[in-house]
């Protein structure tokens, strides 16, 4: 008998993406490009977060026929977004069969108290965590896989550095506590001791961990895996660059040869120009999209 | 004797664990160098045209062609590695990016979407009891060669073959804690030495 969406399965599927980069396209002709670059899935949206800064107002789930037409022309995984909360664009998604859900802070969400209860669904979800309590939250209500929250649609790779040091450092502390200081942890941090045991014997994350928010050039992909990230999700970095394909390319290669200084240099090489990029401290507090679903 | 596994894209460090358990020593293998130590490489699930276009863009699609063909390096395949192996695969992208070295015809994601991904319990042959077999956006083998033994099927097709020093699955047997279908494997690179 065959047994689908069980969360080994869900969790494979994001096993299976290691090492990889993930990038966002919003039209068929950039889904093309994501894979001829070499990208192991494409993040369907109507905009790019840099795009969705932008235009403000609110940022839902992308057209469905905009999403099937891309999942009809690529043959890697198609992932896309729904609201935080927004059971029913989940919903909509994994009729469509995306391969991947990610319920993001990059939309405008649409319960500020509840996230989805993403066990209920076959489909595999993602969602981003600035530290290990955020993360260990949402793998409970059921998210196979994490990334960073960063800074999304700044190119500015400084916040994701914070989450991704922060999310291991937490892992450091728990792998040296004891029970009984596991049990304080826990309630510090919102969650249950069960899984932060699952931590310390694992040494590392109950589930796949990405770099997300901010990520727009090869060295900051380089530096993200050196962190510890399992993968990349490049999101404005790659088709608001001027020559996308060679960014996107290279990003890519980066990720996969992430401790390879030579290489790292070969692939940075006139790449054109990169993304222009937000300093954090213009942000005013509204425009922190990480500090949504927490 | 090492065991490798090619370190591209995908699960390395699940089969490397297992490897482990086996009792073998094991390596991640990304460049040239690295591959000439093993006397068996493992090409792990990730996504079938990543790994492909980089194992051709780093040099070792050639060495791996070679040293396969003339005996001295056993290959094991699960899931995408599977694609790579094959000869032939019916629903490639354009250029689809291949070893070609074992006769068998493939067909990628042949169960359907990460939705209908599935696992179930599976007789392997030569196995006394059933394992769990995982499939993941799994590719499934349409037709074999007569040199090529079939391991293990479902109703929709072969899910596990084996063609001399070569072995490839459509599951994951890197997702389970059940190490026989890796201990099969490091049989088969003793035999090689």
């Amino acid at each position: 008998m065959k047994e689908t969406g069980t969360f080994r399965v869900k969790k494979g599927m994001a096993q299976m993406q290691k090492g990889g980069v993930i990038m966002d396209v919003t039209t068929v002709e950039q889904a093309q490009i994501a894979e001829k670059a070499g990208a192991v899935a494409v993040m369907a949206l109507e905009r790019v977060p840099a795009d969705i800064r932008a235009a403000g107002g609110v940022a839902r789930m992308a057209d469905p026929e905009m999403i099937k037409t891309i999942m009809e022309t690529v043959t890697i995984p198609v992932m896309a977004k729904v609201r935080i909360g927004h059971i029913a664009e989940a919903q909509i998604l994994e009729e469509l069969g995306v391969d991947y859900i990610d319920e993001s802070e990059v939309l405008t969400p649409a319960d500020e108290q509840y996230h989805i209860n993403k066990h209920l669904f076959k489909v595999p979800f993602v969602c981003g965590a600035r530290d290990l309590g955020e993360a260990l939250r949402r793998i409970s209500e059921g998210a196979a896989m994490m990334r960073t929250k960063g800074e999304p649609g700044t190119g500015n790779v400084v916040e994701a550095v914070r989450h991704m040091r922060r999310v291991m450092d937490q892992v450091r502390q728990v792998i040296s506590k004891q029970d009984d200081e596991l049990v304080v942890m826990a309630k510090e941090m919102g969650v249950s001791v069960e899984l932060l045991k699952e931590v310390r014997e694992a040494g590392r994350l109950p589930v796949v961990n990405f770099a997300a928010g901010g990520i727009a050039s090869p060295a900051d992909a380089s530096l993200m895996m050196q962190l510890g990230a399992d993968g990349i999700f490049v999101g404005s970095g790659i088709f608001k660059s001027e020559s996308p394909q060679k960014v996107a390319e290279a990003i890519v290669k980066a990720t996969l040869h992430y401790d390879d200084p030579k290489v790292l240099a070969e692939v940075s090489e006139g790449l054109g120009g990169a993304m222009p990029g937000l300093e954090m401290a213009t942000l005013t507090d509204a425009d922190r999209m990480q500090e949504r679903g927490i | 004797m090492k065991v490798g596994v090619l370190s591209v894209q995908g699960a390395v460090s699940e089969h490397l664990d297992h490897l482990r358990l086996c009792s073998t020593e094991a390596v991640a293998v990304k460049d040239a160098q690295s591959l000439d130590e093993v006397s068996g490489l493992i090409l792990p699930g990730g996504e079938s045209t990543t790994i492909g276009k980089l194992i051709d863009i780093f040099g070792l699609a050639d060495s791996i062609r070679q040293r396969t063909e003339n005996g001295s390096l056993a290959l094991f395949g699960t899931c995408a590695g599977m694609v790579l192996l094959a000869n032939e695969i019916t629903d490639g992208i354009s250029n689809q990016p291949k070893l070609g070295l074992m006769d068998i015809v493939v067909k990628r994601n042949a169960f359907g979407r990460q939705r209908e991904s599935f696992e179930t319990e599976l007789d392997f042959k030569t196995f006394k009891e059933p394992l769990t077999a995982v499939f993941i956006r799994a590719p499934i083998i349409l037709n074999t060669g007569s040199g090529v033994e079939v391991l293990a099927h479902l109703p929709e097709g072969t899910v596990a073959a084996r063609q001399g020093n070569l072995l490839a699955t459509s599951f994951h047997p890197e997702l389970t804690s059940d190490l026989r279908v890796h201990q099969f494997f490091v049989e088969m690179c003793r035999e090689i030495g």
